[in-house]
């Protein structure tokens, strides 16, 4: 039986939704199961208005490249301009775009689920989700398929 | 491990100036147009291939042949073969 990884990606900033499809779409290449649940602002990463314009925050982020005190960071403007670097740097470096990245994982046979509850919260529409992801399902469903998973990761 | 893989690839993936995750990515895309026991050869020059070949030759069922490093190590081929 192949192995399994299942994640949950709760973060809805480009940079935790990088590593959720980086990890999916290198086990689907390792010949592994994965699955990912997406719930509530991981939903982001699945919706049509907002996935692929995702955000990288400056404030309380002492990671950024270019350190910049959180008073500057709260500026208007400065959370598109950290965002726009960190996507420069990802260009750069020649990794996919996050909507590239959902195709790879599409084609690749990830299953993507978005988290009902979530939409139910948040008052979004199903047809507000990209056409890649799975129907949307609940905790039961994703446990189902967590309890069989080799590894099981919460991002 | 600077030393030649005498072995003849059928075919050759080009993946120098992508990173991780997109060698092993195209790797396997690659990998599944082959026959099993055909050998296929990675040109890149992700440093973490390393350790990501050889680990996605053995989770994907094929035979990691080894690695060459050009001189200066800053680009590498990988062979692999197509397991059954």
């Amino acid at each position: 039986m192949a192995k399994r990884l299942a994640i949950i990606a709760s973060k809805g900033t480009l940079d935790m939704a990088y590593p959720v499809f980086i990890l999916a779409s290198t086990a689907a290449a390792l010949d592994m199961e994965c699955g990912i649940f997406f719930t509530f602002y991981g939903l982001d990463i699945v919706n049509k208005k907002k996935y692929a314009n995702l955000k990288v925050s400056p404030i309380a982020n002492p990671a950024m490249p270019v350190s910049v005190p959180n008073i500057v960071g709260m500026l208007p403007g400065m959370t598109a301009m950290a965002t726009k670097m960190m996507k420069d740097m990802i260009k750069k470096s020649n990794t996919p775009s996050i909507p590239e990245f959902i195709e790879i994982c599409h084609e690749t046979g990830v299953k993507m689920w978005p988290c009902q509850l979530t939409l139910d919260i948040m008052g979004i529409n199903p047809e507000d989700l990209i056409d890649e992801v799975e129907p949307t399902c609940g905790a039961g469903a994703f446990l189902d398929y967590a309890v069989d998973a080799d590894m099981s990761l919460f991002i | 491990m600077a030393e030649t893989i005498d072995v003849k690839p059928d075919s050759v993936l080009d993946v120098k100036g992508l990173c991780c995750p997109m060698p092993v990515v195209k790797a396997k895309k690659a990998m599944d147009a082959l026959e099993p026991g055909q050998v296929l050869e990675v040109i890149g020059t992700d440093a973490g291939s390393k350790g990501d070949m050889p680990a996605w030759a053995k989770r994907s069922g094929n035979e990691f042949l080894g690695f060459t490093e050009e001189e200066g190590g800053e680009v590498f081929h990988f062979f692999v073969r197509k397991g059954k």
